[in-house]
């Protein structure tokens, strides 16, 4: 092979030749160049930063001059486990969170069933099109165009008055924060669940048929347990897009979620860093459980 | 065999992710360690510009919703060739994370709970007043007040003061209120808002000395336990009543513009957009006296646009601009000169704005100040802003 290279006589069409025949000896230096950057980006950018809060989380702040103290204390995890105030408000985005992925669960099933055993290829791109297109529009936009749909004087309140019906309340309140995060993160459930319904062979449901299942009984026990593992990987969208936001809250809400309390203390004056990294291993730890859960259950050969 | 293998390797590769992730986090502490060291060296005495030079072509500032509006700005970039680029800040403590957040801002609008922060920690530099003609016709009391100016050493230039009100939609309101009270009785429950800020614990503080004078609390700003406890309690007893913590101004007028409240701490600015919109709204200072703003103009240490901050600092403090952005927002100018422009701006503003009141009714208003631990007179057991932040979390809940 060098002495073909050195026949072709240009210098720099060598060198990459040379180059491409060392790539070829060496598996694992293609898979270095090709993995070096992604990887690097992954280790500086996020591993460093998951490291930096988890060490933060265990250091504590001089109240008095304002710096962190760099010795390990379980300080910030007692007084986060000792305040009523933070439990509850871990415990409020937690269970919104879970309320919002179970109505989304509920909501999504469906429509995804609909879609990839019904429909005509027609409707179905059609309604893909539907699912998708709000994912095109900011979500600051469409958060504040729910702001203005639950508004008191809103369109809502205009809509029950005009059918004769009492109006609701409901703007700034949990309730409100949950339409809104249902509506907001529901492509994200509608998708996996669509595609491990459409993963279903024909034959399996016919199989069913013929062994004597009812329609319900087939339901049961072939389609749901094979779209469950759909349901689980949208249900990790939901659930963790939900535990992190704290835009919505603000906006539609009047309580406070985690990432509230997490950005007051990044923003505040007192700079308390080292809270802020204890309270955020919250979200962090109930993921990590949620996914080493999610994997038993298959979620992640849907995705 | 091939699966053990190739498992291990999954191991190892994780693990040198590990040790140079913590690497770096080693790394990064000790370059912030010697920065600090560095930053706390350079608080030298200030070096004054004698003139303003050349501008830059650019300035850019962080400010209070509708103090850097087209009118005075338009004018501005045309005659001096500063282009402005403004940032709208909702209250002091984002004000402070935005100076602070390396973004290169050249100037603030600094109420006087921040601009004490921001000189301690380093994030402004001295100014020249004699280089803002109009500087000599402010008020006495904002030409060198103790939230801008420290030990003789000017840390910015006066802008605009004026009261904390009290917000009412006339129609769902009546009668008229007269008290504080009002956001602490359930009569509008669920129609009330007020501001998302720690710093309206010194509202409630304020109210409590007026009605439970026992507290003994003088300065709204400088709380001992009890009196803080005192005040936390008043706010969360008010907290079933609130329908929405506002964040920024457009917030509250979001608010009063949907029904969803009817009465509100307020700015004037509320006001003025409101009644511009036609919703039947008034305000007022309830009998107790009220909590209010008085912002300067800052100048960020290592402004790449020092002379654009300068000719701003300039236009902005001229009796035209000054009458301009009282009248837009509803604030009192500094400039005494103003108050003719005003009028002729808009009649009777200069007196509906307060611009020709007395030196007593500037002091009668309990100007936003950082909470610290001393509490200013030889006490030490003050709660400071630390402590005012974190009540105001649980307050919210």
């Amino acid at each position: 092979m060098a002495t073909r290279a050195v026949e072709a006589g240009r210098p720099s069409g060598t060198a990459r030749r040379r180059l491409s025949a060392a790539l070829w000896r060496r598996p694992w230096l293609r898979a270095a160049a090709l993995l070096l950057p992604p990887l690097g980006w992954m280790v500086v950018l996020y591993l460093a930063s998951l490291a930096l809060l988890f060490v933060y989380a265990f250091w504590s702040l001089d109240s008095f001059t304002g710096k962190v103290v760099h010795t390990w204390t379980l300080a910030n995890f007692r007084e986060i486990a000792n305040n009523a105030t933070y439990r509850t408000i871990a415990f409020r985005t937690i269970g919104i969170a879970a309320l919002v992925t179970l109505t989304d669960a509920l909501i999504a099933f469906p429509f995804a069933y609909y879609m990839a055993r019904l429909a005509s290829r027609r409707t179905r791109t059609l309604l893909f099109v539907l699912v998708l297109l709000p994912l095109w529009s900011s979500y600051l936009a469409r958060i504040y165009a729910w702001r203005l749909i639950l508004a008191h004087d809103g369109a809502l309140n205009w809509s029950l008055s005009n059918l004769g019906l009492p109006t609701t309340g409901v703007a700034y309140t949990n309730t409100a924060m949950w339409i809104v995060f249902s509506y907001v993160w529901l492509p994200f459930m509608i998708l996996p669940v669509y595609a491990a319904l459409e993963r279903i062979p024909d034959s399996y449901v016919e199989a069913s048929r013929d062994l004597g299942a009812k329609g319900w009984t087939t339901f049961r026990r072939v389609v749901l347990p094979l779209a469950l593992p759909g349901m689980v990987a949208g249900s990790i969208f939901t659930f963790s897009l939900t535990l992190g936001d704290y835009i919505t809250p603000t906006l539609v809400g009047n309580t406070q979620f985690i990432g509230n309390v997490v950005y007051r203390n990044v923003l505040g004056l007192s700079h308390d860093l080292p809270f802020a990294a204890a309270y955020a291993t919250i979200p962090l730890l109930v993921m990590g459980l949620y996914l080493t859960l999610a994997k038993r259950a298959g979620a992640f050969e849907a995705l | 065999m091939r699966h053990v293998g190739r498992r291990r390797v999954g191991w190892s590769a994780a693990f040198v992710a590990l040790a140079v992730s913590l690497a770096f986090v080693a790394a990064g502490c000790g370059g912030s360690k010697s920065s600090k060291g560095t930053s706390t060296a350079t608080a030298a005495g200030p070096s004054l510009p004698q003139s303003i030079g050349q501008g830059e072509g650019k300035l850019s500032m962080v400010a209070w919703e509708g103090y850097a509006q087209p009118q005075w700005v338009k004018p501005f970039e045309q005659q001096t060739g500063c282009k402005v680029a403004r940032k709208y800040a909702g209250s002091s403590d984002e004000m402070v994370t935005l100076m602070r957040s390396g973004a290169g801002y050249d100037l603030v609008s600094a109420s006087g709970d921040a601009s004490l922060r921001l000189i301690a920690g380093g994030d402004i530099q001295a100014v020249n007043p004699k280089l803002i003609p109009d500087y000599a016709n402010f008020i006495p009391a904002l030409q060198s007040p103790p939230h801008n100016t420290v030990k003789g050493v000017h840390y910015g230039i006066s802008l605009q003061w004026g009261p904390n009100t009290l917000l009412y939609n006339t129609k769902s309101v009546s009668p008229a209120p007269t008290s504080w009270k009002v956001l602490y009785e359930p009569t509008y429950k669920g129609k009330i808002t007020v501001p998302d800020n720690p710093i309206q614990i010194a509202d409630a503080a304020l109210y409590l000395s007026k009605t439970q004078p026992d507290l003994g609390i003088t300065d709204p700003y400088e709380l001992n336990q009890a009196q803080f406890d005192a005040a936390v309690k008043l706010l969360k007893t008010q907290k079933p009543l609130v329908k929405k913590y506002w964040a920024l101004a457009s917030d509250e007028i979001d608010l009063f513009k949907n029904g969803d409240a009817v009465i509100g701490a307020s700015w004037p600015y509320q006001t003025n957009t409101l009644a511009a919109d036609k919703v039947p709204v008034k305000d007022m200072i309830p009998s107790e006296g009220a909590t209010g703003w008085a912002d300067t103009w800052m100048l960020a240490k290592g402004s790449k646009h020092p002379n654009c901050a300068y000719e701003w600092m300039k236009w902005v403090s001229t009796p035209k601009v000054q009458a301009q952005q009282a009248i837009y927002f509803g604030e009192t100018p500094a400039n005494t000169l103003a108050c003719a422009e005003m009028d002729k701006l808009s009649k009777g503003s200069c007196a509906q704005y307060h611009g020709d009141a007395p030196a007593s009714y500037f002091n009668s208003i309990k100007f936003w100040k950082t909470p610290v631990a001393d509490c200013g007179n030889g006490k030490t057991d003050c709660l400071d802003y630390n402590a005012w932040q974190k009540a105001w979390t649980e307050i919210k809940g």
